[in-house]
């Protein structure tokens, strides 16, 4: 396959600056419409490949597609992250240095709990604590719904999480700031919020949920894999991919 | 759709400046303490410099201009020399000649000078102007949308039209400037303001008349961007007739179809 960037490599690199993350799915259809559309070969199963020509000519400029897997339903995602900027900081053109201190410390609630949730109230109460110029109960309450639709933050009942897109982008910078509070999923190694933790003292490994799914499937008693105790958590359904897909 | 946030530093200070027009003016003085360096000069400024450094700020303008590509704001010479290039400002040339061929090679852009007195920059997309942008192949976005019946009214009443044609046109679409459209916001603002930011739409006040009463015609990005034939085509659709039968607006159409003053700027 040739390593020259096309016109379909292009057009697909273009989407993704308007959507700024895909599902896999997605991804795949868009790479079949790209190839399409400038009548170049479309080989099914080169997704990857395709990407990483795009990447080739990104890295000068820090951008780069990545790829990872939402907490939420297990799915891959592709997302397109900016390297230049290696903390919040690069949300400075939307969002003001309170705004950004409010999610700093909607990222911190986050981090310090187990489930990796942290509850509208703990962040309206954590808003009392600012050091920059404090944000109303209103404005705050907007803010969480603008991350929410820039998809930074997740939200389902009244309880919010990282968005995929938010670990996909900002993962260098959540393992340096918070290096002591972070655990990896002991399956697939990426960086664990929303997950099951073993409950022996000792041991205390993180799965994500998803991960929980598939490693545990058709396994008659589940066991840590890593102290072999038994797992006492609820064993979540694999989900099937395609269906609705939440970033 | 959410668009990308990215680098920010650089820009956060030229970002929100809502260029009152009383600025204006003073930029336009910044403007005028930028001269273009001579050849000669840039070549010494180059010598000084590092590959490393040249493709960093390379870097640095590509990211400005991709960030304000995506709300579709024009880039100001000056704005970008004093917030993105800096020391560097000797080597100007240089580096919007590598930035011009990132945006061709790499992301199926053009960098566009659209005014050479001001030095106005915006991006345009290569991969659609061959055929145009219309919404046939654009459904996905409804401000597009949005645009281009507005920019379809003003081609078909001959270039220019006065501001309640394109109100009464919307409110038959259901889509009412007096009231806040679940899709748009308000409506007025949108078109008025950001399409007019955004270089698809003149708004001017009609000379003489009191109270004010305005009219809009093309702006530079849609006569760059948009494809006439394509709204003829689209028109001819919606009320299934030929599109040759609207004589003068086909001739239009189809007369020299790059008929734009904007030059590349890969020189600049
Ligand atoms: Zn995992
Ligand atoms: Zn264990």
């Amino acid at each position: 396959m040739s390593r020259q960037m096309g016109d379909s490599h292009r057009r697909f690199l273009q989407i993704m600056m308007v959507n700024g993350i895909v599902d896999e799915h997605e991804a795949r259809t868009l790479y079949q419409h790209c190839c399409e559309r400038h009548n170049t070969q479309h080989v099914p199963d080169k997704l990857d490949e395709f990407i990483d020509i795009i990447n080739s000519k990104l890295q000068p400029m820090f951008m780069q597609i990545r790829k990872g897997m939402s907490e939420d339903n297990g799915q891959q995602y592709y997302a397109l992250v900016n390297m230049a900027e290696t903390d919040v900081t690069r949300m400075s053109s939307d969002y003001a240095d309170n705004e950004l201190e409010l999610f700093r410390k909607t990222m911190d609630l986050i981090v310090n709990t187990e489930n990796g949730k942290a509850s509208s109230t703990d962040i309206l109460n954590s808003a009392d604590t600012m050091t920059t110029k404090k944000l109303k109960k209103s404005e705050t309450e907007h803010l969480l719904n603008r991350l929410v639709s820039d998809k930074w933050l997740s939200e389902k009942r009244g309880e919010y999480t990282l968005s995929t897109r938010c670990i996909i982008e900002m993962e260098p910078y959540i393992r340096t700031m918070y290096q002591d509070q972070v655990k990896v999923c002991h399956i697939c190694h990426n960086i664990a919020f929303q997950c099951q933790i073993c409950e022996k003292p000792t041991c205390g490994i993180k799965i994500h949920n998803p991960c929980v799914a598939r490693y545990f499937k058709g396994r008659a008693e589940p066991r840590c894999p890593a102290c072999d105790d038994f797992w006492p958590h609820e064993i979540p359904e694999v989900r099937r991919p395609h269906s609705q897909s939440r970033r | 759709m959410t668009q990308r946030k990215r680098l920010s530093n650089t820009q956060s200070s030229s970002q929100s400046k809502r260029q009152p027009s009383s600025l204006v003016a003073q930029e336009e003085d910044d403007d005028a303490t930028f001269t273009q360096p001579s050849t000669s000069q840039v070549q010494r400024g180059l010598e000084k410099l590092t590959p490393a450094q040249i493709d960093q700020k390379t870097a640095e303008v590509v990211q400005y201009f991709l960030v304000k590509d995506q709300k579709k704001i024009p880039v100001r010479r000056a704005d970008l020399v004093k917030h993105v290039v800096k020391e560097y400002r000797n080597i100007y040339p240089e580096i919007i000649k590598r930035a011009s061929r990132t945006f061709d090679q790499v992301f199926g852009l053009k960098l566009v000078e659209i005014d050479a007195k001001t030095h106005m920059y915006i991006l345009i997309n290569k991969l659609e102007t061959a055929e145009g942008i219309s919404p046939i192949n654009s459904p996905a976005n409804p401000k597009m949308g949005l645009l281009f019946v507005i920019l379809s009214v003003i081609f078909m009443k001959g270039g220019v039209v006065r501001e309640n044609v394109i109100w009464n046109t919307l409110k038959k679409l259901r889509v009412d400037p007096g009231e806040k459209h679940e899709e748009f916001g308000d409506v007025k603002k949108l078109v008025t303001d950001e399409f007019v930011r955004q270089r698809y739409l003149e708004y001017v006040r009609i000379p003489h008349t009191e109270p004010a009463e305005y009219e809009f015609h093309w702006g530079q990005r849609a006569d760059i961007e948009v494809s006439k034939a394509k709204i003829l085509e689209f028109m001819g659709q919606l009320h299934e007739q030929d599109p040759q039968s609207w004589t003068q607006q086909y001739r239009e159409a189809h007369s020299c179809p790059s008929s734009t003053q904007a030059s590349t700027s890969s020189q600049r």
